[in-house]
């Protein structure tokens, strides 16, 4: 057998080795609610100027129309309420974070949770809160709060989420 | 944890031949219409090396699903060959191999070097014409690469038959999922085409999205929450470090591509609420911004060479395709039936456009001419996303989510025609495939 054709072809079959700060382990996982660097202290819902009592009594979440980001009548009340809380507990910062139901693409429910936050960021400006306390942040469909496949849980996945932190500043 | 680097050489050798025809009628021409899958004879590879018997199986194991797995072939079961093949010398039984209706023959050997790499020599026979199709070829390489060699060897026998470009040898970065739908843990991971050797890339202590290959499959763009807040990270594949690309501002980003040259980094921003999409020049980290719409534009993809940018935005109030050139200018709404496009990716071929439709609450995967003609769906469910092209254009893999509190996510694989939907067997979820170049 006479060998009339040579090509030699180097490659890397499978190239790994540790990543510094990464542990690939699986008992790791922490979670990842307050990862925006936003520690937030519950506190008693009886204390009125607590986490806890702004969660429950005040309301920390607005919710949209399918495929919006403008404010609908309902938030706008909604967001009329935690602006004065805000205003009245002016110690919190807060986290503005932005989400989408299922029924989307993935980049663009990222985008779509963005401007929500915005819209909320916006209002609440307009209400008084300061700019300097209030980040904006999306999820898109990554953090459904509820997982059925149907508008019972889109109208509750579709929703911007006030999140405090018991603030330095 | 340090893991070995696997070296290893592959050598291809061309085995001159004495007869052999210049124009074989066994050509499987892939077109729209319904084909009947070619036949062919794989018999059990000549085992030149006692110690090989097992690497050989594994080879024809493989060898076969990748023909198979195309839709396009079909495997006459070894029962039902009537010649019996002693060694890789042995001159082809034609008559044999006609009368079981097989097309094509494709014979291989096994040995071992004294190095200890594993040798494969094959030829492909056009069993009509009674003649040997293109030159034997020899692959070696060394005991942990058969794998990649079986995809070597059907790579040659799918392209000499179709005159389609190779795609087996070839790896999918994705999104590993598992945990429930509220609570999902997402790390970024890599695999061979067929979903063997996956391996992870990252932890699962941050949130991960959208890995994109470069061109060269040696870096990953993905968006990952590692601050709190959603930024865009690149990966070096063989040393697995990843460090965040310079956004200017370090404003919130997502959604990178790598250009065809790896040189610049497409992504969207978001900025004051608006997200347009942005052009980074890696070396040296400045950015552009393309689009200044006060809409969302996103999920942006090169044309092959470079020149044009595809992407979607809502700016006619749904969600729909446009192409513009990189340089700057007007962009092109190129989607107009019903429904809203995203993601869309463009083929590496460049003639067609594959993107994710929403139409009546239904998703599905489909393709387009690059301007917007000739709009075909390949794939419909509650949930399709994610479309990304084989290296040869011929396949598209995407994400599919299945309805319901217990939805998750798996990656299928379709044919340009439409054919062979067909779900990758995998052992945890996955969404957002991105598929890297043939490996060189």
């Amino acid at each position: 057998m006479r060998l009339s054709y040579f090509i030699l072809i180097p490659f890397l079959a499978a190239a790994a080795c540790s990543t510094p700060g990464k542990n690939l382990g699986s008992n790791d996982w922490t979670d990842d609610s307050g990862q925006a660097g936003f520690d937030a202290v519950i506190g008693a819902e009886s204390d009125p100027t607590s986490v806890a009592f702004f969660q429950k009594s005040v309301g920390d979440r607005v919710y949209f129309n399918v495929d919006e980001f403008m404010l609908n009548e309902d938030s706008k009340v909604a967001l009329d309420i935690q602006a004065q809380w805000l205003n009245e507990n002016s110690m919190y910062l807060a986290v503005i974070e932005g989400h989408a139901d299922e029924q989307g693409t993935r980049e663009y429910n990222l985008a779509l949770g963005f401007r929500r936050a915005r819209s909320v960021q916006e209002y609440l400006v307009a209400k008084g809160v300061s700019l300097l306390r209030l980040k904006t942040l999306s999820f898109g469909k990554e953090r459904p709060a509820e997982i059925c496949s149907s508008e019972r849980c889109y109208s509750k996945n579709r929703r911007v989420v006030s999140i405090l932190n018991a603030g330095t500043r | 944890m340090i893991r070995f680097i696997n070296y290893l050489i592959i050598a291809i050798i061309l085995i001159a031949t004495s007869a052999q025809s210049q124009n074989t009628p066994l050509r499987l021409k892939i077109t729209r219409g319904v084909v009947e899958p070619l036949t062919f004879g794989l018999p059990s590879f000549s085992i030149e090396n006692p110690e090989t018997a097992q690497i050989a199986r594994v080879l024809e194991r493989i060898v076969a699903a990748d023909l198979s797995g195309t839709g396009l072939f079909r495997e006459i079961p070894k029962s039902a060959h009537i010649a019996r093949r002693r060694s890789f010398a042995d001159p082809v039984r034609y008559p044999d191999w006609r009368a079981i209706k097989a097309r094509a023959l494709v014979t291989a050997a096994v040995n071992k070097a004294p190095n200890d790499q594993v040798i494969i020599k094959f030829r492909i026979f056009d069993v009509f014409s009674g003649s040997q199709l293109g030159k034997g070829m020899q692959l070696a390489g060394d005991v942990n690469s058969v794998r990649r060699m079986a995809h070597k060897m059907a790579d040659q026998v799918y392209s000499r038959i179709t005159g389609e470009g190779p795609y087996f040898e070839s790896r999918i970065a994705f999104i590993s999922e598992s945990g429930p739908k509220n609570n999902r843990l997402k790390r970024l991971a890599i695999m061979d085409y067929d979903g063997e050797n996956m391996q992870y890339l990252t932890g699962n202590e941050n949130t991960v999205l959208a890995p994109r290959f470069s061109s060269d499959g040696k870096q990953i763009l993905y968006t990952s929450w590692e601050t709190g807040f959603p930024q865009i990270y690149v990966l070096n594949v063989e040393t697995m470090l990843s460090k965040r690309l310079p956004t200017p501002g370090g404003g919130m980003s997502f959604s990178p591509r790598f250009s065809p040259r790896g040189d610049r980094v497409l992504y969207s921003m978001e900025n004051g609420g608006n997200i347009d999409i942005y052009l980074m020049d890696i070396a040296t980290a400045r950015s552009a911004r393309l689009t200044t719409s006060p809409s969302i534009e996103t999920a942006p993809s090169f044309s092959p060479d470079g020149r044009q940018i595809v992407f979607e935005s809502d700016r006619s109030g749904t969600q729909q395709l446009y192409v513009m050139p990189v340089a700057g200018g007007e962009s092109r709404r190129i989607s107009f039936k019903d429904g809203r496009y995203g993601a869309p990716v463009w083929s590496p071929r460049g003639d067609l456009i594959s993107f994710t439709k929403q139409t009546k609450g239904r998703f599905g995967i489909g393709v387009m001419a690059v301007d917007g003609s000739k709009e075909r769906l390949l794939s419909a469910s509650f949930l399709d996303e994610a479309p990304t092209w084989s290296p040869n254009g011929r396949v598209i893999m995407f994400s599919r989510q299945t309805q319901g509190p217990r939805g998750a996510t798996s990656l299928y694989s379709v044919d340009i025609t439409g054919r062979n939907l067909k779900p990758l067997r995998l052992r945890s979820p996955a969404s957002d495939p991105s598929w890297g170049p043939l490996q060189r």
